[in-house]
């Protein structure tokens, strides 16, 4: 199993809950002080280089127009890590690809982040939650389409190397398309998806080599969505898939003790409690499947997780899953427990810090994480042939296809990437 | 071409597979024809104006594609694309000399097809249409039905919200279904640009027979003088105000609104 690190940068800061509907969409922003807001981002940004010191990953995420994440533009917090940090994978997850006007340009960023890390990309893209759609205005009811063509277009633009190419599709119009730089992983970084409810979606992402994720969902839940996932591959006539094409995102917090945990976790929790949004924010037409939505507006279906679980205790989050947190040996053994419940998952992404948590104690609980959890837990999984574990991810082109120039600039380049793939690997 | 035939109280409906999309029209009646487009809430398709028309005239009232009947199809993403499959369907059911009355975003279907081809029209009335855009870039001209909780977006549409007829929490599920699919279409439609086509109005001048606008004087969705200023862009056109009616005057104040919509059809 693999282990990531995760803040989502919040904007901890809030006025009294009576006095705002909404952390999404539309909280003035008149709510954020940059003065404060500076050296929050400085803060987080060396939760990042904490997380490479103690030989854990970075995942890193975007969202709009919310105070629950500041991170705005996911590419430049990756682009500093890159330069940052020296081992650890950095995993976007991700860009919004269904939101994006033009996915070429971030597959030139990504191409871009790829070659200053050296080949440590782990390249997510997101159809984004419903809040985002009132900021990017971007039509619901096209966003999985949308999401879809943009990444197989970046996925062409980054495996072709002999010039522009021409694109017409159904929303994605680029008469000559040509990736500057080359991207440094062949034929490029591992892909990731994330999910919620539609079996189809997560299916054809792991059909397709992506890696699928969750996030903060009840073993239930995610057990359901997995097995799901399984027995369509199957009736298709495809292999199990390894256990490291699913990825699980729960809150994490490790202590000393089980009251130091449990006042971490509380710290983290900060996002589940104040991650509120008018309903309608929730529920744009056309994002989830109709019968949902026919529900939504006929009552039938009110809140959903959100609601439900801004509404329980920390216990019931323990039980399923979605709050992990305790001593080392506890959370180690309430890991194999989650990953046996769900059928097993090769990548679990941290949520180690939330709200105002203090940095000396996120910094503590990731220690112990690393330190303590991480070892007990390493060998768990099962990993795609195609993939490889992650420390020997990153492998840089090797063919070098200098059309018409000399064997001396070929062996100059060869020579370039040997060094720096030993230095990489030195490092 | 039709698929299926259905009788209907007074009225028939078929489906007509046409080359843009499947249209099911229902018609009462005889006459001459008018051509009724409802609105995104369809509250229209039920009106009983409906019937009272149909004494005098064929009222024909197609069902948009994607509001319970038949599937939007991918191929039509804007009202524009829209109505090419509605003059492709006047031309099939050889309609001449028809009052078309749209309401609402029926009224932007209304001038799409007009601004295309009006030789099938002999007048139009439109209530409350949408369609273009009057303000400038930071001018909301149409308030935000996605973006507001649903009794606020009531209270934009209706002058006394509880004229509503629809109560979703009342819907069956099949009910509630075809809302869900109807609410889909229009954001498939009209989500960006936001209930209008920007090119719209420079065609406007091409819609040259007789128009009558009607607006509910306390419509709060989309203010009486963005109908004024819509009204001006057609060269054969005059506005009414229905006083006491929100977006739909026809709902809200049908004793003001039926006379002033028979007499101009006459």
């Amino acid at each position: 199993m693999e282990f990531y690190h995760f803040t989502e940068f919040p904007w901890p800061y809030l006025p009294p809950d009576d006095e705002f509907t909404s952390m999404r969409v539309n909280l003035p922003s008149s709510v954020f002080d940059p003065k404060i807001g500076a050296d929050l981002y400085h803060s987080y940004l060396d939760q990042h280089k904490l997380a490479d010191e103690l030989g854990l990953n970075c995942m890193i995420n975007e969202h709009h127009q919310t105070a629950t994440c500041i991170n705005s533009s996911a590419p430049l917090s990756i682009a500093i890590a890159a330069r940052e940090t020296k081992n650890a994978r950095i995993c976007i997850l991700g860009n919004p690809a269904a939101n994006l006007r033009d996915p070429i340009r971030c597959a030139e960023e990504m191409a871009m982040i790829d070659n200053i890390s050296h080949g440590r990309l782990e390249c997510g893209f997101v159809r984004g939650v419903p809040y985002e759609l009132f900021g990017s205005n971007c039509n619901p009811t096209e966003t999985s389409a949308r999401l879809w063509e943009s990444v197989q277009l970046m996925q062409k633009a980054w495996g072709t190397h002999d010039g522009p190419f021409n694109y017409e599709g159904r929303w994605i119009h680029k008469r000559q398309v040509n990736v500057w730089p080359r991207i440094y992983q062949d034929p490029h970084p591992p892909i990731w998806m994330t999910g919620g409810s539609d079996v189809n979606h997560a299916t054809r992402a792991i059909e397709n080599g992506f890696t699928f994720t969750m996030f903060l969902t009840p073993a239930d839940g995610m057990r359901k969505m997995f097995d799901g996932v399984r027995a369509n591959l199957k009736k298709k006539g495809l292999p199990t898939p390894a256990d490291d094409l699913f990825a699980f995102m729960p809150l994490l917090a490790v202590g000393e003790t089980e009251e130091e945990a449990l006042k971490y976790i509380q710290e983290v929790f900060w996002y589940v409690k104040n991650n509120k949004a008018e309903s309608q924010f929730r529920a744009p037409p056309g994002y989830v499947e109709t019968p949902l939505y026919a529900n939504f507006l006929s009552g039938r279906f009110s809140g959903g997780r959100t609601d439900a679980i801004r509404t329980k205790g920390m216990e019931f989050f323990r039980e399923n899953g979605v709050a992990v947190y305790g001593t080392p040996d506890s959370v180690a053994k309430q890991l194999k427990s989650l990953y046996k419940k769900v059928g097993g998952f090769g990548h679990l992404i941290g949520m180690l810090h939330s709200g105002d948590m203090p940095f000396k104690h996120t910094a503590k609980s990731m220690k112990l994480f690393a330190e303590e959890v991480v070892p007990q837990l390493k060998d768990l999984g099962t990993v795609s042939s195609s993939l490889g574990p992650l420390k020997d991810r990153g492998t840089p082109v090797k063919a070098a296809k200098f059309n018409g120039r000399t064997a001396a600039l070929a062996s100059a380049r060869d020579n370039w990437f040997k060094k720096q793939t030993k230095k990489a690997k030195a490092a | 071409m039709a698929t299926k035939t259905v009788q209907a109280i007074r009225g028939t409906s078929r489906t007509h597979k046409l080359p843009i999309a499947d249209i099911f029209v229902q018609q009462f009646g005889t006459g001459t024809p008018v051509l009724w487009l409802h609105s995104e809430d369809y509250y229209e398709l039920d009106l009983p104006l409906i019937q009272k028309l149909a004494q005098k005239y064929k009222v024909i009232v197609p069902w948009m594609p994607g509001y319970g009947k038949t599937d939007l199809p991918e191929t039509v993403r804007t009202v524009d694309d829209l109505s090419y499959g509605y003059l492709d369907l006047m031309q099939k059911l050889k309609l001449e000399k028809t009052r078309v009355v749209g309401f609402s975003t029926g009224g932007w279907l209304a001038n799409e097809i007009a601004s295309k081809d009006c030789s099938r029209i002999s007048k139009m009335s439109l209530v409350c249409p949408l369609g273009v855009k009057i303000g400038g870039a930071y001018d909301r001209d149409i308030e935000d039905i996605y973006y507001h909780p649903t009794a606020k977006v009531q209270a934009f549409k209706f002058s006394n919200p509880k004229n509503d007829p629809m109560v979703p929490h009342e819907l069956s599920e099949q009910e509630a279904f075809v809302l869900a699919r109807a609410k889909e279409t229009t954001a498939k439609l009209a989500w960006d640009p936001y209930f209008h086509n920007p090119m719209l109005k420079f065609r406007l001048h091409r819609v040259t027979v007789k128009t009558q606008f009607i607006w509910g004087a306390r419509d709060g969705l989309v203010k009486p003088k963005y109908g004024r200023a819509y009204a001006k862009l057609l060269p054969n056109s005059d506005f009414v105000s229905v006083p006491g009616a929100g977006h739909f005057p026809h709902v809200e104040k049908p004793d003001t609104f039926d006379p002033i919509l028979e007499k101009f059809l006459r």
